[in-house]
């Protein structure tokens, strides 16, 4: 972000008096946290009796925002670094397969097939950001390249070796696997159970599972979520790289002036993506048991406008975790949100894109309110 | 400036806040509720005889029928949105069991807590069974396909094209494996990936035509890829001369059918896919009669013999 030199007047600037409520006020994430508070009061008005807000919608719904988050924050930080990875789909559709290929085609114990994959993957981010920077191109058509080249080895790959482009088993495979679970298990089942038991939670009325509860425990995927949303925001808030990352998207020929390495930082921001995507994949497969060619489609435009829902600034520079985690949730509680409100599917769109238009432009005030810019 | 924008922001919400709200308090609470989860995405036509299905169906029986699908037709998506009809708690879901693995955990979930499934579509009546659905409404694949081949074989072909524009969908594949078993002969790389996009199709048709000039009849897997198929046999000038089979039926099938350029399109009527489950559904829940097996909706051949009605209703209820 390019912001001119003001001459300084009577106190500097930097050292404005503030109040307390406008500094708290005055957030990245400000725009989000309105879109969160909206949407939950919109939902609850319109789609109370629905059930989803009893502990299967609201686990369904968080699934949903979890999935978000995990690409989220990949996406955001590199986004605040100054580039874009579009090649996030068809980097879960890679990964995704890679496990289901080495563990089920190719017999690989799952807790090596899983290791290798995300090896695999983070070199191709690694990949991804060399090619940026040796060739100078735009991250914007590098990755749109990889897209294609991803995707096409993933569909390729699949039916070379099994002429199917769906590969199922994984479940199986990862039968007492020690890595597996903790991509695909559940936490807190045992207290999930004792509510089930105590009759404050739904419990299957039917089958062989009479008596469980419905919702069996928190997903892996959930805790994921919520570890790498921390990470990211220590990373970004509380140390030297964190700035770095800032620096190298506001402006990376001054961060270079400074010392900053801004080639590593950007390379290991792929890195970092890249290896999102790949824990997406992995919960995934690992929860379903089966890997398929066109997985993950579109999910690296649902990670970017979570990103910019949440208060990032397209062009770097500016941008905070928490608030791309809170735009996942936004995007995450709509999507779901209007299926249970009983909306006509086909209007989802264009729910969403009013929702998009609706957060950046309360995100560009919000963001000149920060930054003073005009 | 700035009041303007923001009292934009303001109209925006309101204009399309409004409506979505509306429509979304409109839900009916009394009534038996079902809800339909296909696999398409948005883009695929050939569901929206489904949907006009269901809603014959719903209006008939005075039920409340609802539709769902992921827009971009992401199997692991649609595992969510079979969750979410659940938490919903209708009186029963009817779905498609397009890849086993991905969606007999939710389905399974379904059935446990009391909601009555029946599967339509994709999936087989084995699997039906084993997740626990009162039955399979739809077309065996593998045997339509079969079907297919065995008549191509009647009229003399020895090679062919499959044209799969759902490449992602396993099961629907088998109509190409059963229609090369049907002929005798093995499928190898006579399956094109064709992807979703109209020029797309036409152009890979195009271009696996002139590099397999020997190739003596295409099979096309429904409207997304037969139309762009018949464009480009008509531009290739193999219309007419190219023996040509479709699954499913559409508006254009339908003129190819009488015109000759098509030969045969298999109908698997999937008006009945959807309109049935949903009787079926609302009786059980009434009055506990149930049928005692799954349905065969087709596969049934239309020709140029029998087009009158199929022609009238064709895309919307054919």
């Amino acid at each position: 972000m390019s912001q001119t030199e003001q001459t300084p007047i009577a106190t500097d600037e930097r050292v404005k008096e503030m109040s307390d409520f406008h500094k708290a006020l005055i957030r990245p994430e400000l725009g989000s946290i309105c879109g969160v508070i909206l949407v939950f009061v919109f939902f609850f008005l319109t789609a109370r009796d629905s059930g989803m807000f009893s502990p299967a919608g609201v686990l369904n719904w968080s699934i949903v925002s979890a999935q978000f988050i995990i690409i989220a924050v990949g996406a955001c930080l590199l986004m605040i670094a100054g580039e874009f990875d579009l090649s996030v789909g068809s980097m879960i559709g890679f990964s995704g397969m890679s496990i289901a290929l080495l563990s089920v085609s190719f017999g690989w114990p799952v807790w090596l097939a899983i290791i290798v994959t995300f090896v695999l993957c983070m070199a191709i981010g690694g990949l991804n950001g060399w090619l940026v920077i040796k060739t100078g191109l735009p991250s914007f058509i590098v990755t749109l390249a990889f897209l294609f080249i991803l995707r096409g080895l993933t569909i390729f790959a699949a039916i070379a070796t099994t002429r199917k482009t769906i590969i199922g088993g994984v479940k199986d495979a990862a039968e007492g696997d020690w890595l597996a679970p903790i991509f695909g298990g559940k936490v807190l089942t045992g207290f999930f159970q004792w509510m089930g038991d105590n009759g404050w939670i739904e419990t299957f009325t039917r089958g062989t599972r009479e008596g469980q509860p419905v919702v069996e425990g928190i997903p892996m995927l959930m805790i994921w979520a919520l570890v790498l949303v921390i990470f990211g925001h220590w990373l970004l808030t509380k140390t030297k790289f964190g700035n770095w990352i800032f620096a190298s998207g506001g402006d990376a020929q001054a961060a270079r002036y400074v010392g900053v390495p801004v080639n590593r930082v950007k390379i290991t921001m792929f890195m970092f993506t890249a290896f999102c995507a790949c824990v997406f994949a992995t919960a995934q497969v690992m929860e379903f048991g089966s890997a398929g060619a066109d997985r993950g489609l579109l999910k690296e435009f649902e990670a970017i406008i979570s990103v910019v829902i949440g208060g990032a600034l397209l062009t770097g520079g500016y941008g905070s975790v928490i608030g791309a985690a809170l735009g996942a949730i936004v995007f995450g509680v709509v999507q779901q949100g209007l299926f249970f409100a009983g909306v006509e599917s086909s209007l989802f769109r264009v729910f969403l894109g009013v929702i998009l238009l609706l957060a950046v432009i309360l995100n560009t005030y919000i963001r000149r309110m920060i930054t003073g810019e005009k | 400036m700035k009041k303007v924008n923001l009292f934009a922001t303001v109209a925006f919400l309101i204009v399309f806040a409004l409506p979505l709200a509306m429509t979304a308090t409109s839900v009916d609470a009394a009534g038996e509720r079902y809800i339909l989860v296909s696999h398409a995405p948005d883009s695929d036509s050939w569901w929206n005889t489904i949907k006009n299905g269901i809603a014959l169906a719903g209006k008939q029986m005075g039920v409340k029928v609802e539709y769902r699908n992921p827009p971009t037709g992401d199997l692991a998506d649609m595992a969510r949105i079979i969750e979410q009809a659940t938490a919903s708690k209708p009186n029963g879901i009817i779905t498609t069991l397009a890849d086993f693995d991905v969606l007999s955990g939710p389905i399974r979930n379904a059935v446990d807590q009391g909601i009555n499934v029946i599967i339509m579509n994709s999936g087989t009546p084995e699997q039906t069974r084993e997740i626990g659905a009162l039955m399979f409404v739809g077309q065996p694949e593998y045997d339509a396909g079969f079907a297919a081949g065995l008549r191509a074989k009647g009229d003399g072909i020895k090679s062919f094209l499959c044209v799969n524009h759902v490449i992602s969908n396993a099961v629907v594949a088998e109509r190409c494996r059963g229609f090369a078993d049907g002929l005798g002969i093995k499928l190898g790389s006579s399956m094109l990936d064709s992807g979703q996009d109209p020029a797309e199709i036409k152009n890979r048709v195009l271009a696996y035509l002139s590099a397999n000039p020997k190739t003596e009849a295409i099979l096309t897997l429904g409207p997304t890829s037969a139309d762009p198929t018949l464009l480009a046999l008509q531009e290739n000038g193999l219309a007419g001369d190219i023996y040509f089979g479709t699954f499913d039926l559409g508006d254009n099938i339908v003129k190819g059918i009488k015109s000759g350029v098509i030969q045969w399109g298999i109908d698997q009527q999937p008006f009945l896919q959807a309109y049935l489950p949903v009787v079926i559904l609302t009786n059980y829940d009434r009055y506990g009669v149930l049928p005692g097996n799954n349905i065969n909706s087709g596969p049934g051949f239309v020709t140029k013999d029998a087009l009158t009605l199929v022609e009238k209703y064709a895309g919307e209820y054919r």
